[in-house]
């Protein structure tokens, strides 16, 4: 049944469908509606039994979630940004552990310069820490992705983080399904750890492990994110079935069948990218897109496929991997190896920075007449750094570039 | 078990001995019946303090609770010597993540051991490292929310683990790899570190307790009234480190004795953030007589005259006797 709800609540109700045992939480925007609607769903009852855990910072966050999901309860939290570098410890440990916590990321920027809007920097951040990690296209995928999540973790013992775009798609109000409870029930059945603290049967978890066996238990974690690739489709098949809609995929094709030109992109931005490509389409240019919605696992073959008949591929990517480019298209390139077509990375969207229809248009004209660098800002302000580095030019104490840059921007309005 | 303090009066090396009790009022230890939580085969070094200290807690803790017990390990010797995989020490379910959430992890567990109503009794336990430095926002964060879980600190004073280096448990003057005795204020500077116990009493636990390997009754009878109480609660164990301290393997237990007799390390409990008893000091000596002891103090005897660092941490032993009112009539010079 559709309502109009905040995205943030329907994750918040979704979740409490879920019916974690353990909920844990330290604000940081944009993530807080999302806790602050579990803890009023704890303290009314509707989501019991459970324990909802203010905490005293991220790194306790999700070690709590680490100990009650060792403890064999169902745990969930969720985070941001900074938040989601201050736990990057317990992130690692929750993966190598093979416990199968669920956490939404409300995807944002990581200072500095301090900065509270969406980019995929902190995702980015810890691509590589064992996690699953599943983008959201929209309010409703993000909603149904917790549901795929739980199912997802568990199966695998395998922590899932669902990344959802920060404001963008958290504080989004648009009329949304909360997935009911009976078939929330009927998808995801009870966790069954396969490691747990018991005292009737004790086991040392965490124990150290040296360069005898280390190299196996990590190629478990890989191996974990390859069934990963084999369970996301079947899941999100029986997600359709029982839901009557698509959220879930190794990615999202659109238009890509005699496509020449395909832009690969991830979250909320790839709404704006297919209206974009259908206004390009009718003026004749065969373009189409690609949205992602695993980046771990990579589904480097799913997305060789969607991209076969290409001749170029544009990245446009929501983070800066300073000194390369952008973290995703270097794997889109590993999904193209052996293929001589230009793969541009369009970095775009840093901090909140609207993606428009227009600018994604001119883009995407451009890359298709293979004029684009192989590297390009999407509506960089060059005059502006042309003047930083002007004054970085002019004397050694040139002061702090953000104040800097802003003064000189607000002089120019 | 009773709280009744026994009273020794054995000549030589003052240690507690089992066979003048009744069988009542013996340690858990020395029961037939203990549950060996922390078994023997582990890689300790010989004398560890902490490995003793441990295995009274936990069986201890595991008599309180008649075994529905579990236990959060921070990072730190206690974890590596008890476990490269796949060998094991623990006889009790046990659970390392990281070196700085210990007490969050055990909140967690506990979180868990509460929703599923078991009644399973969680400890968490660490270094001083490991509690007093790294993990010590985790533990506040525990304690004020007065989760149920014991949180046990093996305090030997420094990160031995790593190759004794400074803590904030670190005593003044003692010598650590980081803190060498060279230059003009050569070991640990006075005016640094910090008491945990008085910390953790800041944050109104129903129960507080400092103990030390040489008196393990009185370990045992704390940890047993740690387990009666639901909520946050801390036992601070002085546990001496023959490798990071300088000293022959044989005298762990000696070296507990001197630093409780000169004054430097307390015993006492509190209840509600308020000190409710303290174990008096029975043959008082003088802070010599625990530094001389130990290398990591060496410098403060190398030369001719008596180094006025001596009496300053004189000065900080007698201030805890008059705190804790360790001597009848304390304050007055050993």
């Amino acid at each position: 049944m559709l309502k109009q709800l905040e995205c943030s609540r329907a994750i918040a109700e979704v979740i409490a469908r879920c019916r974690p045992e353990v909920v844990c939480a330290y604000p940081i925007t944009p993530q807080t509606h999302i806790v602050e609607g579990l803890s009023e769903l704890v303290r009314d009852g509707t989501l019991a039994p459970c324990e909802y855990i203010n905490v005293e910072s991220e790194t306790s966050a999700l070690s709590v979630a680490l100990g009650a999901s060792a403890a064999g309860a169902r745990a969930y939290t969720a985070t941001a940004s900074q938040g989601l570098l201050h736990m990057a410890e317990v992130v690692y440990n929750v993966s190598g552990l093979g416990l199968p916590v669920v956490m939404t990321l409300g995807n944002r920027a990581v200072g500095a310069p301090i900065n509270i809007w969406n980019d995929h920097s902190d995702a980015m951040a810890l691509k590589d820490a064992g996690w699953i990690q599943l983008f959201a296209r929209d309010a409703q995928e993000a909603v149904d992705l917790h549901v795929l999540a739980f199912r997802l973790a568990e199966e695998l013992s395998c922590p899932v983080m669902v990344c959802v775009d920060g404001f963008v798609l958290t504080h989004s109000v648009e009329p949304l399904d909360v997935p009911a409870q009976d078939d929330v029930d009927a998808f995801l059945p009870p966790y069954r750890p396969v490691q747990v603290l018991d005292p009737t049967d004790p086991v040392s978890i965490g124990a150290m492990v040296g360069p005898e066996a280390f190299t196996e238990v990590r190629y478990l974690a890989h191996h974990k994110q390859l069934q990963a690739l084999e369970r996301i489709p079947q899941l999100a098949a029986d997600f359709r079935a029982r839901f009557g809609r698509d959220s879930g995929a190794l990615l999202h094709g659109y238009r890509t069948g005699d496509a020449d030109t395909i832009v690969v992109a991830m979250g909320s931005v790839t709404g704006t990218i297919e209206v974009a490509i259908d206004e390009l389409r009718d003026a004749g240019l065969a373009v189409g897109a690609v949205a992602l919605c695993a980046f771990r696992p990579f589904p480097l073959a799913a997305l060789a496929g969607a991209l076969g008949g290409a001749q170029r591929v544009v990245v446009v990517e929501r983070n800066l991997a300073p000194g390369l480019g952008g973290a995703m298209a270097s794997n889109v390139r590993m999904a193209l190896r052996g293929q001589p077509i230009p793969v541009y990375t369009a970095i775009a969207g840093l901090g909140g920075r609207p993606v428009t229809r227009a600018s994604l248009r001119r883009l995407i004209e451009a890359a298709h007449a293979d004029a684009v660098d192989d590297l390009t800002f999407v509506d960089l302000d060059n005059d502006a750094i042309d003047r930083e580095l002007a004054r970085w030019d002019e004397r050694r104490r040139s002061g702090p570039s953000a104040e800097n840059m802003l003064r000189d921007a607000r002089r120019a309005r | 078990m009773s709280s009744q303090r026994i009273k020794f009066y054995q000549t030589g090396t003052f240690t507690v001995g089992n066979r003048l009790l009744d069988d009542s009022h013996r340690t858990v230890q020395a029961s037939m019946t203990r549950a060996n939580a922390l078994t023997s085969g582990h890689r300790a070094c010989q004398g560890c303090g902490e490995a003793l200290g441990a295995r009274y807690v936990l069986d201890t803790a595991m008599r309180a609770t008649g075994g529905n017990l579990i236990a959060v390990n921070a990072t730190g010797c206690l974890e590596v010597f008890t476990t490269p995989s796949p060998e094991t020490a623990w006889q009790l379910p046990w659970l390392h993540s990281l070196f700085g959430n210990a007490a969050a992890v055990a909140t967690g567990v506990a979180a868990a051991m509460r929703v599923k109503g078991k009644g399973t009794r969680v400890i968490a336990q660490g270094g001083d490292g490991g509690t007093t430095d790294i993990g010590f926002g985790c533990l506040s964060g525990m304690f004020e929310r007065n989760d149920d879980v014991l949180y046990v600190c093996y305090d030997n004073e420094g990160y031995m683990n790593t190759g004794v280096q400074r803590s904030s448990a670190t005593p003044p003057a003692a010598r650590t790899a980081t803190t060498p005795a060279v230059g003009a204020e050569p070991g640990n500077p006075f005016g640094t570190g910090k008491s945990l116990p008085l910390l953790a009493m800041a944050h109104r636990l129903p129960y507080v307790a400092t103990a030390s390997v040489f008196d393990l009754h009185d370990l045992e009878a704390k940890v047993t009234r740690a387990m009666g109480f639901g909520g946050a609660r801390y036992l601070h164990v002085f546990v001496p480190c023959p490798l990071g301290w300088g000293f022959a393997t044989d005298r762990t237990i000696e070296l507990a004795r001197l630093a409780a007799e000169c004054g430097l390390f307390p015993l006492f409990e509190a209840i509600d953030g308020e000190v409710t008893s303290s174990t008096p000091i029975r043959r008082r000596v003088p802070v010599d007589a625990y530094l001389r002891a130990q290398k990591r103090f060496a410098h403060l005897f190398d030369g001719d005259q008596a180094d006025p660092v001596v009496v300053r941490l004189q000065a900080l032993a007698d201030d805890n006797i008059r705190r804790f009112k360790l001597v009848d009539g304390a304050g007055g010079r050993p």
